[in-house]
């Protein structure tokens, strides 16, 4: 490989996905920044650290820059994409808290949310309908899927009391069976 | 202090918890929000909505939560307690990962959690649409975004500010909900 990379380009670089990411799509960019602009990862190192990153707990796209700049810098490399990705939103959410905090009583910034909550909510069903398609039409995945959601937002459990009851049950469902049973595709990704 | 440490507490375990990024937990954050914090429906989904108009990771809206409750200590609190412990755990899972290797069970895990993690996020939609919906104006706005979404490759920062200002024209204007 070239010579390391400097801890100050790999936060600049994310520093820049942070600013531009507008409207989500952010693992598309770290994507692009590491394995095209910057060439700082295999294709099969980001493969697997795309997995990790979505397969733990967090956000994914933190989880990405994290996981990234540990391989390439270690612990100063993981904190430097961390807080890059991070600030610029963090900047924009304070000071829409302290605006939110003075002006919830105007009207105009009250219609105004109430429309982008409403256009928020196409959005955030776009995204579950999009991760959700291949699981759809699975029969091991409708009835866990189905339960999940009424467990949470009907029988109003808390998320440990869901998560105790479904994860037995899902892992139960996806046991490892003899290799002859299951050769479905997706099951060697 | 007392409130902080409570901060502290609610969002370091929606951390821990918040397989598949954050939306998985929405439902959760907002009974206990509401529950212990007083937060109601509304505000939860104007906070949420904003973090859908900020750069970055949308989620970094907890934020707000932080400061609405408990001022900029709040905040702090609130980004520190969500983004560490899952951190912590994400790092050196990642690490040991890299050094043990693929294991079979680790498909079964994966395998396990996705169907949770979509019927989690299902409850998300949920969540946010309960405060959100409330009449023919926002469910026609929201049906609207959701398919821009699914058959063009607009941006969807365009669309969110679209519907705002258009919504919000239409609700001041005609009166509309």
């Amino acid at each position: 490989m070239k010579q390391t990379p400097a801890i100050r380009s790999i936060f600049f670089e994310f520093l820049l996905i942070g600013l531009v990411s507008f409207g989500g799509g952010i693992m598309a960019y770290e994507r692009r920044l590491l394995l095209e602009k910057r060439k700082w990862l295999t294709n099969d190192e980001f493969m697997a650290i795309l997995a990790m990153g979505q397969t733990m707990p967090g956000l994914n796209s933190v989880n990405l820059a994290m996981l990234s700049g540990d391989r390439i810098r270690g612990l100063a490399g993981a904190l430097a994409a961390v807080i890059g990705l991070i600030s610029p939103g963090v900047c924009f959410v304070l000071a829409a808290a302290v605006a939110y905090s003075q002006g919830a009583d105007y009207p105009l910034a009250n219609v105004f949310l109430a429309g982008v909550s409403a256009g928020a909510t196409g959005l955030i069903a776009s995204v579950t309908l999009r991760i959700g398609r291949p699981h759809f039409k699975r029969w091991k995945s409708v009835p866990v899927i189905l339960a999940t959601f009424v467990c949470m937002s009907f029988f109003k459990l808390s998320l440990v009391t869901v998560l105790l009851i479904m994860v037995p049950i899902g892992l139960w469902l996806h046991r490892p069976i003899p290799p002859e049973l299951e050769s479905t595709p997706e099951n060697k990704k | 202090m007392s409130v902080l440490l409570q901060l502290a507490l609610t969002f370091s375990m929606l951390s821990v918890l918040a397989v598949g990024g954050g939306t998985a937990v929405l439902p959760e954050m907002q009974n206990v929000l509401s529950m212990r914090f007083g937060l109601d429906r509304l505000e939860f989904v104007h906070i949420y909505s904003m973090g859908q108009l900020s750069p970055g990771p949308n989620m970094l809206m907890v934020v707000i939560f932080g400061y609405k409750i408990e001022g900029f200590l709040g905040a702090a609190v609130v980004l520190f307690s969500f983004l560490l412990p899952s951190s912590v755990l994400c790092l050196s899972v990642g690490r040991l990962w890299h050094r043990i290797g693929e294991r079979p069970w680790r498909r079964a895990v994966q395998n396990a959690m996705e169907p949770i993690a979509i019927g989690l996020m299902c409850s998300g939609v949920y969540a946010v649409a309960q405060g959100a919906i409330n009449g023919l104006l926002s469910v026609t706005l929201a049906l609207t975004t959701l398919s821009l979404i699914m058959l063009t490759r607009i941006n969807t920062m365009v669309l969110i500010l679209g519907t705002g200002v258009l919504g919000g024209a239409l609700m001041v204007i005609f009166g509309w909900r």
